[in-house]
């Protein structure tokens, strides 16, 4: 049997799951058990049948041959004349793929997918059976989204996923939409999506104009062959593909809904907004590696972007008290680590770093699940403490995928994000693209980043988990640890936390480039561009001595190091919490600054949205003044020649005046009737606009 | 003098563009429904008329479903009034503004 | 004399246009919803004699039976069921806008009839050999229209079908005393 025949079956099992779920378990109200049953077997065939299919293609076709199943022709329509003078025909096929990064992504969204469906069952039993029909049909439909981004063989099927997550991303948020708050949360979210999905939109229309096809396969090395050629549409394409990541993977300026996404359940917010959904950016601007390297402007954009991201982030990060929004801020600053990644030329760092944060994060926030849930829906951190001898399994994991994101050595993180550093520095040293300078700055800032990374990381651990207990006595009580479908996950993801970076190991620092496992896996992924690019790839990897790099490995993990034992020193022991209090007290507008997330979301209300509403009214105002002018203009006329002949003998320019006031007054007044709800005013406004169309169509064509 | 299919087109233009009119400026929602199947005769006359210069069945056949489309609509559309009159008493489409915000 | 008799078709058809746009212009500006409906009827009526003329007969048969039959019936009883009492020009027309909506339908009727008349279509009589042929036969246009609806547009024929039956039940839906339609302010926010 081909399982990589298949691929095309492994969104399908969880679409099924959610179509019954959706459609029948959540009518019916089915018990909790037949909903069970369908959501995870929706989940775990397409953990089984996705595994199954990348190991048999991996051994009989090999990883270099990209296998494409193309289901069936999608859409056709006429021909365009693309960018190299020939013409091409509209056709784009609903096809899979499967290569080295699909095929990483399948392998990981369905394992920690099916495991978060595991953890589920025991973190939503409290729910009513319709609304746990309700969720887990979500997260089938979720899980069906993001395999069909990510086996997408081209950008038209990736587009379907990648709305489809964020539909998903929505109804998740708005799980709890009874209250105000998570429906304003999920909106916001997915408002800001669409402003990525803009720029993602508009990529694949510049995609098509410049090569004809929407097939990866079909464009990258035709991009790849004539570098110069597609040089400049590599710039457009990579700048609004960005757009998209930005919005997805909740990059500045768009990250604004990431941490409110928090709104949703804890799982949702572990599959979704750590593990998966937001690496999607990534993921596509790796599968866009080539359109990315011909192109040293958008490079440099997504390297910056990333950089701040990162930064920025970690500082908000510093000062939060409540759990999830910690930990949002850590996948923020996490994913602008990717972007960094990205933007530095190092695909297979971003990549690498998707995968192992999506191991210790899942953990994190399954972990921070299992606190809320024994806490009784408790977020607030300075309402926990002494966390650790209540539910140990918790804690030992959590401590785990904390010292991954740290970066400690052995930790899944470090070997990650030690490349990403390194390949930073090394941009810097070897002068990539002639922004040296800039890429120094860059890595000096991750370098804080990380540093600030492993603080609050351990300050959540410190709060949380020792000292006493400072939630009150009746709390105390209701302490307990997790059921085992939820320690399960945690302790599989918290294994994974600490052995999944080893598919990793920096060989070169050993001469022993072949121990990178993740490096050779990725390679067919990076497809080499023309000769001169070659070389300068080549030359910028000797940019950097060895003992250098050993240098490098060595600052991180005291960067890491430092962080963790400033945590130690400001809350633990008799002197904890007095140090950060006074240091809040002597900066306070620097706290003040953090903990209001420097006014991010009021800044965006008081220019975007207020500038929206702003200019809805003076549309509104222009329609009810000009437009209504014209369509009262028989009856106006009247009105104002008689007007004017009345008062004309007494006094000329009081009367005009007058009569622009009362004619103001009288077209707002006829023309609230076109406003909202008056239907034949927009049959008139569509009689008109297909007048002009028709119009424009005759002197076009005169 | 041969009747063309220009004839027919003017014809059916010009019925067309009554019932355009009739649709914006009927108050009342029974009658903007009726100059809504005006259109959709004026539309039918169109294709007859191309089915019969370009001699291809095809033209009668869409007619066919139009017609069945004309029907669905009429059905709707007399059930919205139906259920406006209950609701708010009236067939004025211009009262029907519970979007108005 | 010879004139009329050379001209017959050509003056028939002129005559029966004629009669159709009086029924169109009729429903337009009649105040009485009645008697608008009945001038529907009456262009219905005149437009099924335009479809004989070119040879679509079943679809003449379909035009009297389904709308001069059916859905002006049913018009009519909506009219009688609401009582509708809107006899000053006011109440029946909204003419404020008016004149615009005047103004936009001539506009784009001009637009349009530019297009047919400077357009390429040439002149000249049509064909009836395909109307009426299934394969070589030759045969009814009924029984024509009856192969090609139930062989080449077999699967729009049913979606069509679900088309009507979805708007029986939301006809249905939307007449039904109890519909879950709120009344006004309740549940709708100002």
């Amino acid at each position: 049997m081909k399982f990589y025949d298949l691929i095309w079956l492994i969104p399908i099992f969880p679409l099924l799951g959610a179509i019954i779920n959706g459609l029948v378990s959540n009518r019916l109200g089915l018990q909790k058990s037949v909903t069970n049953a369908v959501a995870i077997a929706g989940s775990g065939l397409a953990w089984l049948l996705g595994w199954a299919a990348i190991v048999q293609w991996a051994l009989e076709l090999g990883i270099h041959n990209t296998h494409i199943v193309s289901l069936f022709s999608w859409f056709q329509g006429g021909s365009l004349r693309i960018l190299d003078g020939s013409v091409a025909e509209v056709d784009v096929a609903a096809s899979f793929q499967l290569d080295p990064v699909s095929a990483l992504m399948v392998a990981f969204v369905t394992f920690v997918g099916f495991l978060i469906h595991v953890y589920s069952i025991g973190y939503m039993h409290d729910e009513s059976d319709r609304a746990y029909a309700r969720y887990f049909s979500y997260l089938n439909l979720f899980m069906f989204s993001m395999l069909v981004l990510v086996l997408g063989s081209n950008m038209a099927v990736m587009f379907v996923g990648w709305e489809g997550v964020g539909l998903c991303s929505y109804l998740l948020i708005g799980f709890y939409f009874e209250k105000e708050w998570c429906a304003a949360a999920g909106m916001k979210a997915f408002i800001v999506n669409r402003i990525g999905d803009w720029g993602f939109l508009l990529a694949i229309f510049a995609t098509f104009m410049v090569f004809g096809t929407l097939e990866f396969t079909e464009i990258f090395p035709t991009a790849a062959a004539h570098p110069e050629t597609y040089a400049a549409a590599a710039t457009v394409i990579g700048l609004l593909l960005f757009v998209g990541a930005i919005g997805k993977s909740a990059q500045i300026p768009l990250y604004v809904w990431l941490p409110d996404a928090m709104a949703g359940p804890t799982p949702v917010s572990a599959l979704i907004h750590a593990a998966t959904m937001v690496t999607a950016g990534v993921y596509m601007v790796v599968r866009c590696n080539v359109i990315y390297r011909l192109s040293p402007t958008a490079m440099l954009v997504v390297a910056i972007i990333g950089g701040l991201t990162a930064i920025i982030a970690a500082t908000i990060g510093l000062v939060q008290n409540d759990i999830k929004k910690v930990l949002a801020y850590s996948t923020v600053s996490q994913l602008g680590y990717m972007f960094l990644a990205a933007g530095v030329g190092a695909f297979v760092a971003a990549i690498f770093h998707v995968l192992t944060h999506a191991f210790f994060k899942a953990c994190l926030f399954l972990g921070s699940g299992s606190v809320i849930h024994a806490c009784g829906g408790e977020q607030d951190i300075r309402k926990m403490g002494g966390l650790k001898k209540y539910m140990p399994t918790t804690y030992w994991t959590f401590l785990a995928a904390t010292l991954a994101i740290s970066g400690i050595p052995i930790f899944a993180g470090f070997f990650s994000k030690d490349e990403i550093l390194a390949k930073a520095f090394e941009a810097g040293a070897g002068d990539l693209n002639t922004f040296g300078t800039t890429y120094y700055a860059l890595w000096a800032l991750a370098v804080v980043a990380a540093v600030l990374t492993a603080f609050y990381m351990f300050r959540l651990v410190f709060v949380t988990f020792h000292g006493e207990f400072r939630g009150g006595e009746e709390a105390e009580h209701h302490l307990h640890e997790s059921p085992w479908t939820m320690t399960m996950p945690l302790v599989v993801l918290g294994v994974l936390s600490i052995f999944g970076g080893l598919i990793g190991i920096p060989g070169k620092l050993f001469h022993h480039p072949e121990w990178n496992l993740i490096e050779r896996f990725l390679e067919p992924v990076i497809l080499p561009i023309g000769h001169a690019a070659e070389n300068a790839e080549h030359l910028s990897h000797h940019a950097v001595s060895l003992g250098l790099e050993w240098g490098l490995v060595l600052l991180s993990v005291a960067a890491a190091s430092f962080g963790i034992w400033l945590a130690y020193r400001f809350y633990m022991g008799a002197g904890a919490f007095v140090r950060p209090r006074l240091l809040a007290e002597r900066f306070s507008f620097a706290y003040r600054l953090l903990l209001n997330k420097y006014w991010v979301d009021e800044i965006y209300a008081a220019t975007v949205i207020a500038g929206t509403i702003k200019l809805s009214r003076f549309l509104w105002e222009f329609d009810a003044r000009v437009v209504d002018g014209v369509v009262n203009g028989t009856a106006l006329t009247t009105v104002g020649s008689s007007f004017i002949s009345g008062v004309f003998d007494l006094k000329v320019v009081d009367g005009a005046v007058n009569l622009v006031a009362k004619s103001y007054d009288v077209a707002s007044r006829e023309f609230r009737r076109l406003q909202v709800g008056f239907t034949q005013g927009y049959a008139m406004v569509m009689v008109f606009g297909a007048a002009v169309l028709l119009g424009v169509f005759y002197l076009v064509k005169l | 003098m041969i009747i063309t299919a220009t004839h027919y087109l003017v014809l059916s233009l010009i019925i067309f563009c009554l019932g355009l009119v009739g649709v914006m400026v009927r108050r009342n929602f029974i009658t903007v429904l009726m100059s809504l199947e005006l259109m959709f005769n004026a539309v039918n006359l169109n294709l007859i008329a191309f089915s019969y210069r370009l001699d291809d069945l095809a033209g009668q056949v869409l007619a066919i479903f139009v017609i069945t489309v004309a029907a669905a609509e009429a059905a709707i559309g007399l059930g919205l009034i139906i259920a406006l009159v209950r609701l708010k008493d009236t067939v004025s489409l211009d009262e029907a503004d519970v979007m108005r915000s | 004399m010879g004139f009329l008799i050379e001209n017959f078709g050509a003056i028939f058809f002129f005559l029966v246009a004629a009669l159709t746009v009086a029924g169109a212009v009729g429903v337009v500006t009649l105040r009485n919803p009645v008697h608008a409906a009945l001038a529907l009827l009456e262009t219905f009526v005149m437009v099924a004699i335009l479809f004989i003329l070119r040879h679509a007969e079943f679809l003449a048969a379909v035009q009297v039976l389904v709308y001069a039959g059916g859905i002006m019936v049913l018009y009519l009883f909506v009219i009688m069921l609401v009582k509708v009492k809107d006899l000053r020009a006011e109440d029946a027309f909204l003419l404020n806008i008016a004149p615009l909506a005047v103004l936009g339908g001539v506009l784009l009727g001009a637009l349009l009839a530019a297009g047919i008349l400077l357009g390429t279509m040439a002149a000249g009589d049509g064909a009836v050999a395909a109307l009426q042929t299934i394969g070589d036969e030759t045969v009814g246009n009924t029984e024509a229209v009856g192969w090609l609806l139930f062989t080449k547009f077999l699967v729009p024929f049913e979606v069509v079908s679900v088309v009507l039956l979805v708007a029986m039940i939301g006809a249905i839906v939307f007449g039904r005393r109890d519909a879950a339609l709120s009344g006004p302010g309740e549940g709708v926010e100002p």
